[in-house]
């Protein structure tokens, strides 16, 4: 088991055109940090000093991790991580 | 209830219960319908509040022409509105939206330019910006920045759940603008201690998160994290088995973005079940279903209907 992670289209310059790779880590951090590792440039696209980029939205489960616990939320084997651009919603 | 006219029957709609679709007698969803609006979504709010206010202002006058990036529903409101009071309305749409959505800005008068698909109403934005640099005499009200929309929930929307649900424990709606979720939640929140507002937001196929750049996101100026309590993605296959349990438990014909709503509400009621705790959940149904109708949403099997929708935009 491992944690598997979409990767929207404008990011897969890094994954080699894979839609979706697994990772590992006890938090949303750590896994970003373990993917950096076989996909290099990736974290530096996702964060900078003061945590997940502007335009950058990641959801554990479907759920904003900005309102679980950010860059420490927990992540286990099993879960979905989805990484999207912030984007207008069509509400409007 | 008798009205002078048609735009003074704003609001006032139905809270309906789901007896349903509500897992226990405890654990409770409400449906505001937001369909029994003038032209038919909870868009007349904010519409009729930002004209009102730009005649306030002094910056609109007969003749005048007002430009707005729309999926649709807003451009819809403003057009009945610019239509009744003689302003010329101008909608930038993207181009994947139902084709009703343009007949019925067409029948309100309602000129539409088309943005590119990719990109969704991210794209919309941009051109309508770019138009009005061109054309410094046009108003673009920007209803991903005027303080108008979610004022319109603040004073409307959130008094009205209030008064019919006094006991209401969460708010859930569709997050686009951010100005329904930001105005009732504020409402809501200055007078329901703990109260949860949690948001609803498409979740949508890859062309319309063409973006070139990833620090070309866009975040509507009305957001503000700190009104929320949480905010879930919500896939167009979720919101469409859940757009169809709603007409077939309920009989509510409702919009795509009233599933995805639905979606979060089943999920806060699911853990406050768990939790043991008692909810009443009120979730916004922004618009009924007839505009989707030419998308397929309702026929053939979930995964046809989840195909035929796949690079559309249902919110």
């Amino acid at each position: 088991m491992a944690i598997e992670v979409r990767i929207p289209t404008i990011l897969r310059t890094y994954t080699g055109g894979a839609k979706a790779v697994e990772g590992s880590g006890a938090t949303i951090a750590e896994l970003i940090g373990d993917l950096d590792t076989r996909y290099g440039g990736l974290r530096d696209r996702l964060q900078d000093e003061a945590g997940l980029r502007r335009f950058v939205n990641v959801y554990l489960n479907d759920e904003d991790v900005r309102f679980l616990g950010g860059l420490e939320t927990p992540v286990k084997d099993g879960d979905t991580v989805t990484v999207l651009p912030a984007v207008a919603g069509g509400a409007g | 209830m008798r009205y002078d006219s048609l735009l003074d029957s704003l609001g006032h709609t139905p809270l309906v219960g789901l007896p349903r679709l509500s897992p226990a007698p405890d654990v409770r969803l409400w449906a505001k319908l937001e369909d029994r609006n003038p032209t038919g979504s909870v868009k007349d709010r904010a519409a009729f509040f930002m004209i009102e206010q730009a005649e306030k202002d002094g910056l609109l006058a007969p003749g005048t022409t007002i430009l707005e990036p729309t999926s649709g529903n807003t451009g819809i409101s403003l057009a009945m509105v610019a239509h009744l009071r003689g302003y010329t309305m101008i909608c930038v749409m993207p181009e994947n939206t139902s084709v009703e959505r343009r007949q019925i800005l067409e029948m309100y008068g309602a000129q539409v330019i088309y943005s590119p698909p990719a990109g969704g109403s991210n794209e919309a934005v941009r051109v309508a910006r770019r138009l009005a640099g061109e054309h410094p005499d046009w108003v673009m009200l920007y209803q991903y920045g005027n303080e108008a929309n979610a004022r319109a929930h603040y004073e409307t929307t959130g008094p009205e759940i209030l008064e019919d649900l006094p006991g209401i424990t969460h708010f859930v709606a569709g997050l686009g603008t951010t100005g329904t979720l930001m105005g009732s939640g504020r409402f809501l929140r200055e007078r329901v201690p703990g109260i949860s507002i949690v948001a609803a937001e498409p979740r949508y196929g890859e062309l319309v998160y063409g973006l070139r750049n990833i620090d070309e996101g866009f975040v509507p100026e009305l957001y503000d994290e700190s009104v929320l309590t949480t905010r879930f993605s919500v896939s167009s296959v979720d919101a469409l088995r859940r757009t169809r349990e709603l007409l077939d438990e309920e009989g509510i014909f409702a919009g795509i973005s009233a599933g995805g709503a639905l979606h979060a509400a089943l999920g806060m009621a699911a853990k406050a079940q768990a939790a043991g705790e008692r909810a009443d959940i009120a979730f916004v149904v922004a618009d009924g279903g007839w505009k989707y109708l030419s998308t397929g949403a309702y026929s053939g099997t979930l995964a046809e209907a989840e195909a035929r929708l796949e690079g559309q935009l249902w919110a």
